[in-house]
């Protein structure tokens, strides 16, 4: 699989977080993804960098565009050292929510990609990495 | 900071919101609606997204809880103009803005208020007023 191209982004503050949503959707749209495909990327962007800055106390984004020979996509990858989330399986329920919101960030991003992967530790950070092809 | 404009028009708001809203833009939004509808006794509050490309869940909770503010102070909340990638977005991610009113357009939201705020100033009772449909 090739990166054709990547970057880093901090997601300390909202405004990072919607310079984030414009990366990945002026991306998306460099990749020819469909107006509801990139609403869907940009949307679970914000969803999961929000979730960084809330939950994991700001990290960072790495965002990718890839090319693995039939197919091309973008794949996110979100890191932060925040305080880990105990049970992944739970977080991802609908209706799940410490921080006050509607705890639909993560399963409902979920449904938004191809591919969704999540890996936390407690007390070390959480590690979220999405994709959606085309 | 920023703030996004509230018009006034006879007994109505008028948000236009044409930017990409950052978290401080949305809770401003909320609190200079709730501040305007009770120095100003309007009964009806109309919002257009028509130039918003990304509704995430933070942002459908501020505008939940902008239309539950407004009918506890007695107006109602129209959204309008949704993007059909937004809808169908939103719908996916498990967020369905329930007891938010929509309509398709402008024209179409602002005949649902002036219907509204005419059944209630017949009916002075509460039960007019107030009740969402469907």
């Amino acid at each position: 699989m090739a990166t054709l191209k990547d970057e880093t982004l901090e997601v300390r503050t909202s405004a990072d977080v919607v310079r984030l949503r414009q990366l990945v959707r002026s991306w998306a749209a460099e990749l020819g993804f469909s107006l509801v495909d990139q609403t869907k990327l940009v949307t679970g962007a914000s969803e999961l960098g929000r979730n960084t800055l809330e939950h994991g106390r700001g990290g960072q984004v790495r965002i990718e565009m890839l090319n693995d020979g039939s197919r091309r996509g973008l794949r996110m990858t979100f890191e932060d050292e925040g305080p880990g989330i105990p049970d992944t399986g739970l977080a991802l329920r609908d209706g799940y929510s410490t921080g006050g919101g509607l705890g639909l960030g993560l399963g409902g991003t979920r449904r938004l990609m191809s591919e969704f992967r999540i890996h936390s530790e407690v007390g070390k950070g959480t590690c979220v990495q999405v994709a959606r092809w085309r | 900071m920023e703030r996004i404009p509230i018009l006034k028009m006879g007994a109505f708001l008028l948000v236009t919101i044409q930017v990409d809203m950052q978290d401080q833009l949305a809770m401003a939004l909320q609190d200079d609606l709730t501040e305007k509808i009770s120095r100003t006794g309007a009964r009806g509050v109309l919002i257009d997204i028509s130039a918003v490309e990304v509704v995430d869940s933070f942002i459908g909770r501020t505008i939940a809880n902008i239309a539950a503010m407004a009918r506890i102070l007695d107006a109602q909340t129209v959204l309008v103009g949704m993007q059909p990638a937004v809808a169908i977005t939103l719908v996916e991610l498990g967020l369905t803005l329930p007891g938010v009113r929509t309509a398709l357009n402008v024209e179409r939201g602002m005949a649902l208020l002036q219907g509204e705020a005419r059944s209630s100033s017949r009916v002075q009772a509460g039960e007019a007023d107030g009740d969402a449909e469907g």
